[in-house]
């Protein structure tokens, strides 16, 4: 009986185990299914530089250059604004701040990471975009700056923890060596602490840039939505995510413009891939620096 | 009869606490100027916490409490005008676990100086060579002195850490059982070391070796659940101790 019971046991474990795998081979498979016949359409090469997305027009343009170059601008923006300040709270969480501030501070960083991507979009919109469109006299206040910035504020618990992380697996025994060397407090953290957890740092870094890249309700709320080549932060762009949730539901199913979205989403797809391995791999070389001690 | 050598540092009834639990219970002792002082006792009676007092290194946790005085040549350390960092430079230590930085070989020797504010790239050299020789490494690394410092074996690491610890021209080296994570061989090349470093350091050192203890230091200290229950030179303890519970232990040690 008991047996039987350890196999059953194994045997659930095993397949809910593998599960995550099976969802993530269907979902790449799906995508690249459905996103391969636009290549017939438009070749890949002019899909991804094509200048031109006029989906609707008849013949219609499928160039998503634009939407590449804006989801990167935003993105850029966002990290310029999250990972200073991301950092910054993470040092000043773990090495300055006092037990009482700590107490205060932890649960607000959590509430502001649970806040819904909608909140943190209609903030933009109320808030952030009327105040750029004034201070810059702009035709509208939605533009690459907002969803930058918007962006940006909602990365920065995300990077913070992650920062925190790093921080925190940094051994004990380097603080104390360096500071029983005769270094205080500020060189002990610039000379030993943030060079050990560097890679740590950075992998936060690459996963928010990844993550920011992903985002979609915000930058659809938020960029404006024009389909054009930015030219600086004050325009209205139209990132890949934004481009998809807005359009998925008018595109006929099976057209070319539906498969088209498809096509976004796979290079999308391969875009945070490649962050993610990256992370990955600058993780391994932190742990590899610090020695088998993790 | 040789002289009675001068105190070097001294403490006077000293108490410590983690948060309530008291660990150290009015604790005095000297210890003499060139010399090696040696710290017994079995585990967790408050031979690492004594010897953190020395340099303050306790200071950075949180909720702990220090009752008495610690005297470093007739100055009291804990005095609120005292500079830590000043203190820690005079009173060096050396852990327990080897703990170079992820840094090179150079780079860890030089960091003391350097965060002391020396730049001059020859003195640099200079002070890493010198303290590399007195910690008797510099034949092993001195043509790979810009190679990472985790490369090096864990006598290697030691050695290092001991250089680096000298190369701040401390006057009080404080060692936490430096051999504990060491083979024998590597263990008696830090013995030989301390022998060596006692003519111009004052040295402490905490061990769980019985042997190690008869062999390197001048003087013995026995600590029993947070008392000093015994002091004085390392002959007399390990021959004709005092108190029975040091003779207790030291059989039982001896075996
Ligand atoms: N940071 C701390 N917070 C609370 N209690 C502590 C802390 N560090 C040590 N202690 C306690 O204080 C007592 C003395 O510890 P200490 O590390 O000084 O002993 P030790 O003699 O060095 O032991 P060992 O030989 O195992 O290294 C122990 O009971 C230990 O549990
Ligand atoms: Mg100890």
């Amino acid at each position: 009986m008991n047996r039987y019971k350890e196999i059953f046991f194994h045997w659930l474990f095993v397949v809910l185990g593998f599960s995550a795998l099976a969802f993530l081979l269907a979902i790449t498979l799906l995508i690249f299914k459905e996103a391969l016949p636009i290549f017939k359409h438009t070749p890949f090469w002019a899909f991804i530089s094509g200048q031109f997305w006029y989906p609707t027009y008849e013949p219609p343009d499928f160039g998503i250059l634009p939407l590449i170059l804006a989801s990167f601008l935003v993105t850029l923006g966002a990290v310029v604004v999250a990972a200073p300040l991301g950092i910054g709270t993470a040092l000043y969480l773990t090495e300055l701040a006092g037990r009482r501030q700590r107490a205060f501070l932890k649960p607000l960083l959590e509430i502001l990471a649970g806040v819904p991507s909608v909140v943190y979009g209609f903030f933009g919109m109320v808030v952030l975009a009327p105040f750029f469109q004034k201070a810059f006299q702009l035709p509208t206040g939605l533009c690459a700056l907002t969803a930058s910035l918007t962006l940006g504020i909602m990365s920065i618990p995300f990077i913070c923890s992650l920062v925190e992380d790093a921080l925190s697996v940094v051994p004990r025994m380097f603080r104390e060596a360096s500071l029983a060397l005769g270094a205080n407090h500020w060189q002990t953290l610039t000379r030993v602490v943030i060079p050990a957890a560097g890679s740590g740092i950075s992998t936060a870094v690459i996963l928010g840039i990844s993550r920011s890249i992903g985002e979609t309700m915000t930058v659809l709320m938020v960029a404006g939505g024009a389909a054009v080549i930015p030219k600086s932060f004050l325009q209205p762009v139209r990132p890949m995510t934004a481009t998809i949730a807005a359009e998925m539901a008018e595109a006929p199913f099976g057209s070319a413009h539906y498969h088209a979205l498809f096509g976004i989403a796979a290079v999308l797809f391969v875009l945070t891939l490649i962050f993610n391995v990256l992370a990955e791999a600058v993780c391994q070389r932190f742990r590899q620096k610090l020695g088998s001690k993790l | 009869m040789e002289n009675k050598p001068s105190v070097r540092l001294q403490t006077i009834q000293v108490s410590f606490f983690y948060g309530e639990k008291k660990v150290l219970h009015n604790i005095s002792l000297d210890i003499y100027q060139n010399s090696v002082t040696a710290i017994i006792g079995p585990s967790g009676c408050g031979k690492s916490t004594f010897i953190r007092l020395l340099n303050r290194m306790n200071d950075l946790i949180p909720g702990s409490r220090l009752q008495g005085t610690i005297m470093l040549d007739g100055q009291d350390i804990y005095q609120p005008q005292v500079n830590v960092v000043e203190l820690r430079r005079k009173v060096g230590m050396v852990f327990q676990k080897p703990n170079p930085f992820p840094k090179s070989i150079f780079e860890n020797v030089a960091y003391g100086p350097v965060v002391k504010g020396t730049r001059d790239r020859l003195l640099l050299q200079n002070i890493v060579e010198q303290s590399l020789r007195k910690s008797a490494l510099w034949e092993e690394v001195k043509d790979r002195l810009y190679e990472n410092a985790l490369t090096l074996s864990g006598g290697q690491q030691q050695r290092l850490c001991i250089a680096r610890c000298l190369a701040v021209e401390p006057e009080v080296i404080l060692f936490d059982e430096p051999c504990a994570s060491l083979d024998p061989i590597a263990t008696q090349r830090i013995e030989e070391l301390i022998t060596e470093l006692k003519k111009e350091y004052t040295i402490v050192i905490v061990t769980h070796n019985m042997q190690q203890a008869a062999r390197v230091s001048d003087y013995t200290a026995f600590f029993w659940l947070g008392e000093l229950v015994e002091f004085g030179r390392t002959e007399k303890i390990f021959t004709v101790p005092e108190n029975k519970r040091t003779e207790e232990y030291l059989a039982g040690k001896f075996g």
